[in-house]
This record gives C-alpha cells, structure tokens and sequence, in this order.
C-alpha cells in the first residue's frame, strides 16, 4: 500500500513530512491526495509517468552496438516541496555567490588581486588543471565568464542548505526540470493547481534572452547555436530540447566551421555566419588548435575568433577553474572579498589536503569523511569513508599523500530525504537539489531546480550514472 | 538550414518511405499466394532476388520459406534495408533534428521504431501477416500526414518530399520489376485469368487498383504498367514522384541566389522529368521493361547523389577556402 501512515522519516531531514510524521506546511494537499487514492492507484500513476517520458524519447543512451538500448532517466512522482522562505534564502543566495565567482574568474584572468591579497593561494589556482593561460588578458563579451551555473546544494540533518559544489562549466539537467515538470502537471493536476506552485518554464525564455544579450552590439538579429558533441552525448537529448525550445540552431564542431576569422555554419546555401554559442562541449575539446588537438568534436579557429570578439561564447572557457574543489574551500572567502558580505549559503565545511593540518586530520578520520578529488565529477574519485572498506581507504590515503593538492574532505553529510515510491510502499530517500543559475544582464535563479534522488536504499550518491533518478521539485 | 540537418531529414523520409515499401512488397506477395495454385513454391525468392541482397540472405537462411523472406525483410538488424533496420535509421536521423521537426512526428516514428523492435509484437508478422503489414504502412501514412499538418512547408519539409519522392519513385519502379521477375518466364500465362489477377495484385500493393479502374476500367499489363510508370496524377507513379521532387527542389532554389537549373541535381531532375513526359508505354516495351526499369533506377540513383553532393556535403569546399587563407 502506497500510504504516509506508515511512513518513516528516520534520523534525517524530511523535505515532506516533520519529525512528529506529520505533513511540513505545502506538503498538506500533496499528502492528503496520496492518502485519498485507492489502493494500486498511486503505483499506476508512477507507471503512465514512465511510459510518457519513454514515448516522448527522453532517454539516456546506453549503447550497445546492435540494440541501441535507451533507459528513462528514473523519475519519481512524489515531488519534492521547498517553502517559499527556504527558496528567498537560496536565491538571493547563490545570486550573491555566482556574481561573486564571476568577478574571482574576471580578477584571475587578469589582474590577479585576490591572489596578490594572498586571500586564495596563487599556486592553488595556477596549478589546477582546469586553470587555461590561454584566457589571461582576455574579458568576454560583457564581462560575464559563467553564463549557466547548476549548484548543488543538499540539506543536513540540522535543516541548513550547503552548497555541495559548484557546477561552472556545462551543467546539465535543466531539461529534466522541464519535462518533469510536464508530467507531474499531469499526474497530480488538482494539488498542482492548489498549491500554487512557482514555475519553471520561462527558462528557455531566459536563456535566449541572455545568449541575445552575448551579440555584438551592432548585430541587430543574432544567430544563435547550440553546441552540441552530437547523439551519442547522454545529455544530447537536453541541447536538442533547449535549441528547439528557443527556436535556434542546433549545431555540431562538423557543422562549423571558421572562414575569414568569423564563424560560420553549413548550410543548403553555403556559409552563414553565427554570432553566439552556447556551447555544451568542454573546454578540452571545443578547439583543437588550442586545447586537445585529437578533438573531433570541436571547431579548429573557434578560440581565436572568440578572443578576437567575433562571436560570444556561454559559458566562457576557463571557467572550470572555479569548479576545482579545492578552490570550492575558498569561495566563502572569495565572496567576502568581492561582495563584503557575509556568504547567505554556507559552504560545506571543507578540509585542505594540501594543508598539513588538514592533511594530518583527514588522514586520521578517512572513516568518518568524504574524499573528492578536486577535478573529477560525476560520482567518481570520491571516497565515502564511513561506506569504503579498510583496503580502499588506504589506497586513498596513499593518493594524498602522492598528491596533497587534488583532494579535500568534507565530513559526510546526512543529506535529507523525502518520500519516495519503492515498489508498492513509499519510503524515505536521499536527495540533493541543483538549481540552475543564468547570469546575463541580469541573475536569474529558476525557482525549481533538478531534485536527483538516491534511489538505493541508504544510498548517498543521487549521480545519475550511480543509480540515482529525478523528482519534480515545487518551489511554493 | 544546416546541411547536417537537410541531409538527416532527406534520409528520415527515404528511410520511412523504404520501410513502408518493403511492406508493400511483402503484401505483393501475400496477395498473390491468395490466389495462386498452391503447389508451386518458389514465390518468396523472387522477393530477395530484386532487392539485389540474396548473397546476405543466404549467408544466415538455408531456404527461401515465407518465414525467411519475412524475417529477413522484417527484422533482421544485419540486413540494412530490413524494416527494422530502416525504422531504426530513420530515427536516429529524427533523432538528431527533433527540433526541427515537429514533437508530434518525433513521438510517431519513436513509438512506431519502439512497437516494432518489441519481440512480444514480432510474432503477429507471421501469424497475422495481412493484418500486420498493413499496420506498418498505415503508421508510415501518419508520419506522412503528420509531415504535412504538423511542420512548416519550407525548406526542411521541402528536402523530407524530396527524400520521400526519390524514394517511392525508386520503389514503385521495383514493384513493378517483381512482376516481371516473377511472370515473364511463364509466358504462356500472359492474359490468362491467372495474369489478370496476378496485375490486380500489384496495383494494389502500390494502392492503385481503385484508381487504375477509373481511369483504364480493364486489366491489361501494358496499361498497368504505363499507369503505374506514366500516370500524372496517382500519387505512386514515378511521374508524379518526380514532378513533386522537382517541384521541392525549384521551391529550395528560389530562396538562393542561383538561377534555376544551375547546379547538377535540377539539371539531372529536371531532364528526367522530361523524359518521362516524353515517353509512353510502347516505347518502354520496345525498349524491354526491365531495361527501361534498370536505367530509370540508376537515373534516380545519380539525380539523389548530385543532391547530396550540392546540399549536404559542404565540408570540403569550406575547407579548402579556409586553407586558402
């Protein structure tokens, strides 16, 4: 039976239900309505959901040569419900936090002050293998380095938002805000309404209107194209579905090409010039000539007509720097220094590998923390210490050591939960929650973001290549 | 547009379009057996024999059964003109323009690729074979219908015609050659009963019976085939296939600068529709029908390679100006 009476929130934040197994203020008509269903009915819903979203084709590659086998991303109807005074926290939040990154990626790339203050440490941010010395000097169509940002952010057992990580380069996701969206509005309709849930489809909208914003200025009706590495890319089904909702080119690096230092497409009527890119390729392979030079993805010339101010780029390159999680440990300082405030999202406390106390302190509490590598994403070279065996912490503690400057710790985080269906029974489990950030004349936060569940039991992990799903996420 | 995208919508339609041929030509045939004698069984092979692929077809089936030929034409991923094989192309190629075409014909060909590769429907083709070709090409109608109700009449509706003309002009042609592969050897038959029925079964596995009857009344092979080659107006004959691609492509040049019938896909299109204003059945049969057929395919073979080379494949003229600099 899919019913709340049952339910147990357990030793963690629920999202949904308080800690006396009672509906949080917002959730009261979502639980009601769950609780009024037959039996079996709830169940049902989840699976109209999941036929619909593999009938529109919003599925992940997962390529085998002959069978081309397509999974849904997982996706939970039970939404997840952020009241209105934790969403002003957030926003004006990571508002404060991505204008300040932007002016860090401004400052790093060309005046260096915060590394002459010796308020982030020079050798960290020229020795991350994400920092590109082919963008010093350089300041980007209307100074905006980061143009689309995903933070993650999740919830402790105390009820405070962290920030996890920043996500500077290519986030992807929004997508699935935006269809998750589509079918919850249809599997709960009447609660939907009621509740009087914030939405998230202006998006598109927004995105074009900043990537409008990018045009040279003498350029009256821009061509805009979307990046993308092509099919095979697991997030190709999110560039396809951007391009076609802002009504622009959908573009691949064989579809450009660089004549006379402009960038042109390939058309059925021979060269067009394009303006903008909004590019979701990263940095590494968008230009052979400059960055990786095996790329087939890329545009040979793209770099050199982006610095000579031919076309404009979101998100800049070199904007991964900001994604180091090393560096991650500097932002509330990073913040200070260019706001003079106080952060209004905390970070995650963070230990220093390269940082002998820190260092000595993680190396005698590997059980109790999570190790990140400082560039990897995704799930992967990460250590949840209290989950690893002993053999798998000794191999980590023998990468630090190797490497002090590529890891950090975080003490490991009770992310909270909320209900989710699991077979017939509704069960609590973790998520995070990653809105999505434009920066163009102005900072705009969807109110929504991407809710990505761990659907294991007890499971930490919400990466989709680890198992996790989605949820449909009402800010009220 | 994009020629990327010109070229994948192009080999959408022409993938759709082979698809819901291979289905004709198996109906061709299930028709016919309806009415033949059932003693002879050599019915299926001539089926393989005309797509040119009998070698592949051999190297994985020990005999030419009806349940080979329809696996074969059906299923099998390593056939690639299979209807599987098809479907799977012509979605992968809608796949990478889902923004250019409508959701409507994305959500179509995705459920009519997905229904088709599920085994548990795989049986109904050989136990309700009548009823599940049929379906097959019914599906391929509503893409065509939702081509043209759901998505703007420019230019990338304009490449989907052209992919989709060239393609049943090609197959109409081949239906068309089944017949004589099949009955000319037996020329005692021609104008026999047998025949008769025989030319009925073909008209309507390229939906031309009805049509044919207005038009003609009487069955009569040689105006069968000058119906089904020569016919302005029935929608399956190769004429009206390649006035409507001509037609598509003088609609793309007139939004280019060019003048028309300036580069070689008008010129090769527009002397092939010349031809076949200028020619009638008795030249083709003095011709022999089955050279007239071979040639007329090679025609449609060089007119669909000078579009690709005009259109789709920039990249090497691009490259060698950016060189130049």
């Amino acid at each position: 039976m899919e019913t709340f009476t049952t339910y147990d929130p357990g030793d963690f934040y629920d999202e949904l239900i308080d800690a006396d197994g009672r509906p949080r203020p917002g959730a009261q008509l979502l639980v009601d309505k769950i609780e009024s269903l037959p039996p079996g009915d709830l169940t049902m819903r989840q699976k109209a959901a999941e036929t619909l979203l593999l009938k529109m084709g919003i599925t992940f590659n997962v390529y085998g040569r002959d069978e081309g086998t397509e999974k849904i991303f997982p996706f939970d109807i039970i939404p997840r419900i952020v009241p209105a005074s934790d969403w002003q926290q957030i926003e004006s939040g990571l508002k404060q936090r991505i204008f300040a990154l932007n002016e860090f990626l401004q400052d790093i790339y060309n005046d260096k002050k915060i590394l002459k203050d010796k308020v982030v440490p020079e050798d960290l941010v020229l020795s991350s293998r994400t920092y590109r010395k082919e963008c010093e000097g350089f300041t980007p169509p209307k100074r905006i380095w980061c143009h689309v940002t995903g933070t993650d952010l999740v919830r402790d057992r105390d009820g405070v938002f962290y920030v996890l990580e920043d996500n500077l380069r290519c986030p992807s996701g929004v997508s699935y805000v935006l269809e998750n969206r589509q079918v919850l509005k249809r599997t709960f309709p009447q609660v939907f309404d009621d509740s009087r849930v914030r939405p998230v489809d202006d998006y598109p909208n927004k995105l074009l209107e900043m990537l409008q914003y990018l045009a040279p200025d003498h350029v009256a009706r821009p061509t805009i194209g979307v990046l993308t590495p092509g099919i095979y890319n697991s997030a190709y089904f999110e560039h396809s579905f951007l391009s076609q909702q802002m009504g622009v080119e959908l573009v691949e690096g064989q579809d450009l090409v660089v004549v006379d230092g402009y960038v042109h497409m390939l058309t059925t009527k021979g060269l067009k010039r394009v303006d903008v890119l909004y590019r979701r390729i990263d940095d590494d392979f968008i230009d052979p000539e400059v960055f990786r030079p095996d790329s087939m993805l890329g545009v040979k010339g793209l770099i050199g007509a982006y610095k000579a101010g031919r076309i404009a780029m979101a998100n800049a390159p070199g904007t991964g720097i900001a994604d180091d999680k090393v560096i991650y440990a500097y932002v509330p300082k990073i913040i200070k220094y260019y706001t003079g405030e106080e952060p209004i999202l905390p970070n995650v406390p963070t230990y220093i590998c390269d940082n002998d106390a820190d260092r000595a302190y993680v190396l005698a509490h590997l059980d109790q923390l999570v190790v990140k590598a400082a560039n990897e994403s995704g799930g992967y070279g990460m250590l949840v210490g209290p989950h690893a065996s002993q053999a798998e912490r000794d191999l980590f503690a023998e990468k630090i050591k190797a490497e002090p400057r590529n890891y950090m710790a975080q003490p490991t985080i009770s992310l909270s939960r909320v209900p989710t269906l699991v077979g017939d029974r509704i069960e609590g489990r973790h998520v995070d929650l990653r809105p999505y950030v434009l920066f163009g004349k102005e900072i705009y936060v969807q109110p929504g973001g991407l809710t990505r569940v761990a659907l294991k039991k007890g499971s930490l992990v919400v990466n989709s290549s680890q198992g996790g799903g989605s949820k449909d996420t009402w800010v009220l | 547009m994009l020629s990327r995208v010109a070229n994948s919508i192009y080999w959408m339609c022409r993938y759709i379009e082979r698809a819901e041929n291979v289905a004709r030509f198996i109906s061709v045939n299930l028709n016919l057996l309806l009415d033949l004698p059932s003693e002879r069984g050599k019915h299926w092979e001539p089926l393989v024999l005309i797509t040119g692929d009998q070698e592949l077809f051999e190297e994985h089936y020990p005999d030419y059964t009806q349940e080979a030929v329809i696996n074969f034409l059906t299923f099998d991923r390593r056939y690639p003109n299979s209807i599987l094989s098809c479907l799977a192309a012509a979605r992968e190629n809608g796949r990478s323009i889902r923004e250019i075409i409508s959701s409507e014909m994305w959500e179509h060909l995705n459920t009519f690729y997905l229904e088709l590769a599920d085994p548990r429907f795989q049986p109904m083709a050989l136990q309700a074979p009548h009823k599940f070709f049929k379906i097959i090409q019914m599906r391929s109608h509503l893409f065509t219908g939702l081509l043209d109700s759901t998505m703007s009449h420019g230019e990338a509706w304009n490449f989907a015609r052209i992919g989709m003309m060239m393609e049943r002009a090609d197959k109409t042609s081949r239906i068309l050659d089944v017949k004589y592969f099949m009955l000319l050897p037996e020329a005692d038959l021609i104008n026999t009963p047998i025949d008769n029925i025989q030319w009925t079964a073909v008209l309507k596995s390229a939906s031309a019976f009805e049509m044919y009857r207005k038009e003609h009344h009487l069955i009569n092979p040689r105006m069968v085939a000058s119906f089904l080659i020569f016919d302005n107006q029935f929608p399956r004959s190769i004429r009206h296939c390649v006035n409507k691609a001509q037609i598509c492509l003088e609609r793309i040049m007139n939004g280019s600068a060019n003048g028309a019938g300036s580069n070689p896909a008008e010129k090769l299109l527009g002397r092939l529709k010349a031809d076949l204003e200028y020619t009638d059945i008795d030249d083709v049969i003095n011709q022999g029908m089955h050279e007239y057929l071979d040639n007329l395919q090679t025609r449609l073979n060089q007119v669909g390679g000078a579009i690709g080379a005009t259109f789709f494949n920039l990249k090497p003229l691009a490259e060698a100006s950016a060189g130049q600099q």
